[in-house]
C-alpha cells in the first residue's frame, strides 16, 4: 500500500519535472523553438525520466525483495530458547514473529515462558526493522528523484540534444521489459524444474515416464497415511493425445474449410457478417463448451451408441453391441469433438488471414491459365499458404493440449491407457489440477508430480512446436 | 563524319524491319464491339471497338488509367472475377462471343493466355510452374508426354538452356527476366491462340526487356499477341499494329508505322511524342 502511494507521488513529481524541464526549453528557445536542437518536450521527458526511472526502480525492488531481507535480518540473531526448537517447530515460530509484526495472522500456537518472552523480542524487533527499512528506502528515492532533476535540469541547452538521449532511455526500457519478459519465462521453467527434481527424487523418472498405471491416492488429510501411489505418466499422454488427435481431426478440415470459403468463395457482404461471429465463438470461454459437452454432447452420443449397440446384441456383432450399450457419458469422443468444435473459429480465423496474405497476382496467374477456383485453392494458394497454415494447426495442437476444462467436464477423471475413443480417459492438464486443487501438503510426491507432468508438458510441446517449425521452414527453403 | 551526322536516325524505329513478314490483316482473330466496362458505378471503357489480327502482335498505347489493362481483361473474360464489374458489348475470338452463355469461361483462358506486369510464378517448382496448365485441362497423358510438353514450352520461352539443369528448383529462384519467361513459358505450355501481355516488361532491366522483345518477336509467327507498353519505343518495336487509348476510348488504331509516323488524331501525336500522358 504504502509502496503504490510512494510510486503515485513518484509519478506526480515527475510530471512536474516534465513541466519543469519544457518551461525550461521553451525559455531557451525563446519564441523559436526551430533554434532548439530538441524540441521541449523533449527536454522535459528527458528530466522527468531522470526523476522517475531510478527512484522507481529503489522502490519496487524494496516491494519485490524486501520482505526477504527483513525476514533474513529478523533471523540474524536466534534466542536461546528458540535454538533448542525442532527446525520444524522454528519455522513457525520465525513466520509467527513475523506475521506479528506486520499485524497478520498467526497459526494456533501459543508461546509460554522463555519462548514468550523471546517471541515478543523478536516482533517488536520485525516492526522495528519494518519501519527501518520502508523509512530508508522511502527517503532514499526521494533523494534520487530530488538528485535526478537537480542534475539533469542545468544540462538543458539549446543544443542540448536531448532527442537522443530520450531515444536511449526509450531504448534501455524497452531491453528492460524484454529481459524481464525473458527472465520471467526462465523462472517459470527453473522452478517447474527444481520442482521436478524433487519429485523425481522420490520417484525414479523412468518409472514416471515410462509407467503404464497413474493412480496417486490423494490423502484427503495431512495426517492420513500416504500410501504411496502408482505415478505412470504414460496414460496421460496417451488420454491428452487421443483427445487431441479427435479435436484436430474436426477442427483442421472443417476449420480449413471455413477459412477457405471465406477467403476466396464468400463475397465481401457475406464476409463482413461471418468472420465478426466467428471471432464472437472463438471468445467463449471455454467452461461454456464444457457443459455443453457434458450436459448435451455427451448424453446424444451415449444414446446414440447405446442404440446402435441394441441393433447389433444377438447378432454376428454381439459382443460389440453389449459392449455399445455400456457406454458411459464421460468418453474421450464427447471431450475431442467439443474441443474441436471449440478450435474451429480459432483455426478458421488464423487461416483466413493467412490465406488473404497470399498475393492476388498468384489467383490472377491460376485463373488466367484457366484454372477453377478450387483447383487454384488446392495447387496454388494453399501450397502458398503452407507454412503459415501449419502454424495456425500448431496453435491450435497446443490450445488443445493445454485445455483442461472440456476434458475435466466431458472425458472424466480416470486415467485409463486406451485408444478406444468411447471409453473414459483423462490428460495430463487435468491430473494437474485435481493434484493441486485441495489442501494439500506442498512436498508430498502427490502434489510434486503436478510439477512432473508441468515440465514433461512443456517439454513435449516445445519438441511439437520446434519439429513444426522445422517441417515449415523445410517448406519455406524449397518453395519461397 | 559529315556524312554521319547528316543521316539522322528516326527517333522512334517501327517495326519496319519485319514488314516483310506478311500480315494477314484481312482476318481478324479478335473482333471487338461497343465493349463498355464499369466498376460498379464507374466507366472505365467507352464503346471501343477494334479488329484484332491474327499471327501479329498489337500494341495498347495510352496514358495511366486510360482502360488498357481493363480491356484486355475483357478479352479472356478475366473481369468476372473482379467484383462489382460489368463488361457490355460483344468480344469474338473466331466468330465466337467469348461472353455467351455457352462459352466457359475455364476453356476460354485455356485458348487466351495471359502474362502479367509482375511475373508471378506459383510456388512451385520451374517443372510445375510449367506443367501446371497441361496438368489441370489434362492435356498430358503421361508423364513423359508431360516432360515434352515442359521442355518444349521452356525452348519456345527461350529459357530452357539456363534451367534445364534446375527443372526442380523453386520457380521463385529465378531472376526476374527469367520469372517472366517461365511466365510466359506456363502460358504457352497450354498452346494458346491468343496471348494476352499487360506492361510484361516494366519491371525488367534493358538486357531482360531486350530478351523478352526477341521472344515477343520469335512467338508472333504462331500466336496473336496483344501487349500493353508504357514504352513507345517498345511498341515500335514489337508491335505490327498498334491501338491508342485515351480515357475509356478507342482514340486511333492502325499500323505501327501510320501510328508512329503519321498518326490520323492530333491527340495520338501528342502522346507520341510525349504532351500528355
Ligand atoms: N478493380 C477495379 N475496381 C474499380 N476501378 C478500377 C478497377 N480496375 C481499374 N479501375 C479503374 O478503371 C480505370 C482503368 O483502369 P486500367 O487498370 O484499365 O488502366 P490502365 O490503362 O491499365 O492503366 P495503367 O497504364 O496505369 O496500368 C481506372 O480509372 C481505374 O481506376
Ligand atoms: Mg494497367
Amino acid at each position: 500500500m504504502t509502496v503504490l502511494i510512494a510510486l503515485a507521488l513518484l509519478v506526480v513529481f515527475s510530471g512536474g519535472a516534465y513541466l519543469l524541464g519544457r518551461r525550461r526549453a521553451v525559455a531557451l528557445a525563446g519564441g523559436r523553438s526551430a533554434s532548439l536542437h530538441s524540441l521541449p518536450g523533449y527536454h522535459g521527458t528527458w528530466v522527468a525520466l531522470w526523476a522517475g526511472v531510478p527512484a522507481a526502480l529503489i522502490i519496487i525492488i524494496f516491494a519485490v525483495f524486501g520482505a526477504r531481507i527483513e525476514d533474513a535480518a529478523l533471523r540474524a540473531e536466534v534466542p536461546a530458547a528458540v535454538a533448542q526448537l525442532s527446525d520444524e517447530r522454528q519455522e513457525v515460530f520465525w513466520s509467527d514473529a513475523g506475521a506479528m509484526a506486520r499485524g497478520e495472522a498467526q497459526s494456533e500456537i501459543t508461546y509460554e515462558g522463555e519462548l514468550k518472552t523471546a517471541f515478543d523480542a523478536k516482533a517488536a524487533e520485525g516492526r522495528r526493522i519494518g519501519v527501518i527499512g520502508l523509512v530508508s528506502v522511502l527517503a532514499l528515492s526521494g533523494v534520487l528523484a530530488l538528485c535526478g532533476v537537480l542534475l539533469a535540469f542545468p544540462r538543458l541547452s539549446r543544443d542540448f540534444r536531448a532527442r537522443n538521449r530520450v531515444e536511449g532511455w526509450t531504448g534501455i526500457l524497452l531491453i528492460a521489459c524484454s529481459t524481464l519478459a525473458v527472465l520471467t519465462t526462465l523462472g517459470i521453467v527453473m522452478s517447474l524444474a527444481w520442482e521436478s527434481f524433487r519429485f523425481f527424487q522420490s520417484v525414479p523418472p523412468l518409472d514416471f515416464l515410462l509407467g503404464t498405471s497413474w493412480d496417486p491416492q490423494i490423502a484427503m488429510r495431512s495426517d492420513q497415511v500416504a500410501a504411496v501411489g502408482a505415478f505412470g505418466a504414460v496414460p496421460l499422454f496417451a488420454g491428452t493425445f487421443l483427445i487431441m488427435l479427435i479435436a484436430m481431426a474436426v477442427a483442421a478440415p472443417i476449420g480449413l474449410y471455413s477459412a477457405i470459403y471465406l477467403s476466396e468463395y464468400a463475397g465481401p457482404a457475406t464476409r463482413s457478417i461471418v468472420k465478426p461471429l466467428l471471432e464472437i465463438l472463438a471468445g467463449v470461454p471455454t467452461v461454456v463448451y464444457g457443459f455443453f459437452a457434458a450436459l448435451t454432447v455427451g448424453p446424444t452420443f451415449r444414446a446414440f451408441f447405446n442404440w446402435i449397440g441394441g441393433f447389433l446384441v444377438g447378432g454376428p456383432m454381439d459382443r460389440l453391441g453389449q459392449y455399445l450399450e455400456t457406454v458411459q457419458n464421460q468418453m474421450a469422443l464427447t471431450a475431442g469433438v467439443v474441443m474441436g468444435i471449440m478450435l474451429i473459429p480459432f483455426v478458421s480465423s488464423l487461416s483466413d488471414d493467412i490465406l488473404n496474405a497470399v498475393p492476388q497476382s498468384l489467383r490472377d496467374g491460376s485463373y488466367a491459365m484457366g484454372a477453377t477456383k478450387s483447383e487454384t485453392v488446392k495447387k496454388v494458394i494453399l501450397p502458398a499458404a503452407l507454412p503459415g497454415v501449419a502454424g495456425a494447426l500448431m496453435l491450435a495442437v497446443s490450445r488443445a493440449i493445454g485445455e483442461t476444462m472440456i476434458v475435466t467436464m466431458a472425458a472424466g477423471l480416470q486415467a485409463k491407457l486406451t485408444a478406444n475413443p468411447l471409453d473414459t480417459v483423462t490428460t495430463v492438464t487435468v491430473q494437474i489440477v485435481t493434484l493441486l486443487t485441495g489442501d494439500q501438503e506442498f512436498d508430498s510426491p502427490k502434489t510434486l508430480a503436478a510439477f512432473g507432468l508441468g515440465l514433461t508438458l512443456f517439454v513435449v510441446t516445445l519438441v511439437l512446436n520446434i519439429a513444426a517449425l522445422a517441417i515449415v521452414r523445410k517448406y519455406r527453403e524449397q518453395y519461397d | 563524319m559529315v556524312a554521319l551526322m547528316t543521316v539522322q536516325p528516326p527517333l522512334i524505329r517501327t517495326a519496319a524491319p519485319h514488314s516483310h513478314h506478311p500480315v494477314n490483316l484481312d482476318a481478324p482473330k479478335i473482333v471487338v464491339r461497343d465493349v463498355s466496362v464499369f466498376y460498379g458505378a464507374k466507366q472505365a471503357l467507352d464503346s471501343v471497338s477494334i479488329d484484332v489480327p491474327g499471327k501479329a502482335v498489337t500494341a495498347f498505347i495510352g496514358p495511366s488509367g486510360c482502360g488498357k489493362s481493363t480491356f484486355l481483361r475483357c478479352i479472356n473474360r478475366m473481369n468476372d472475377t473482379i467484383p462489382g464489374c460489368r463488361v457490355e458489348g460483344a468480344v469474338e475470338i473466331d466468330g465466337e462471343d467469348v461472353n455467351a452463355r455457352s462459352v466457359d469461361p475455364v476453356i476460354l483462358r485455356a485458348k487466351v493466355g495471359m502474362v502479367f506486369q509482375k511475373p508471378n510464378p506459383f510456388p512451385k517448382s520451374i517443372f510445375e510452374n510449367v506443367a501446371y496448365g497441361p496438368r489441370i485441362h489434362g492435356l498430358a497423358s503421361g508423364k513423359s508426354e508431360l516432360e515434352g510438353i515442359v521442355e518444349a514450352s521452356l525452348k519456345k520461352a527461350g529459357l530452357w538452356a539456363e534451367v534445364s539443369d534446375r527443372l526442380n528448383a523453386p520457380g521463385t529462384s529465378l531472376s526476374g527476366g527469367q520469372q517472366q519467361r517461365l511466365v510466359i513459358a506456363r502460358a504457352i505450355a497450354v498452346s494458346p491462340e491468343v496471348i494476352l501481355m499487360d506492361e510484361p516488361c516494366s519491371a525488367l532491366d534493358p538486357i531482360a526487356t531486350a530478351r523478352i522483345e526477341e521472344l515477343i518477336d520469335e512467338l508472333r509467327q504462331q500466336y496473336c499477341i496483344v501487349i500493353v507498353t508504357h514504352s513507345m519505343a517498345q511498341a515500335a518495336r514489337v508491335s505490327q499494329r498498334t491501338a491508342f487509348f485515351h480515357m475509356g476510348r478507342l482514340i486511333e488504331a492502325g499500323s505501327t508505322e501510320e501510328i508512329f509516323t503519321n498518326p490520323r488524331e492530333s491527340r495520338t501525336q501528342d502522346y507520341i511524342t510525349g504532351r500528355i500522358g
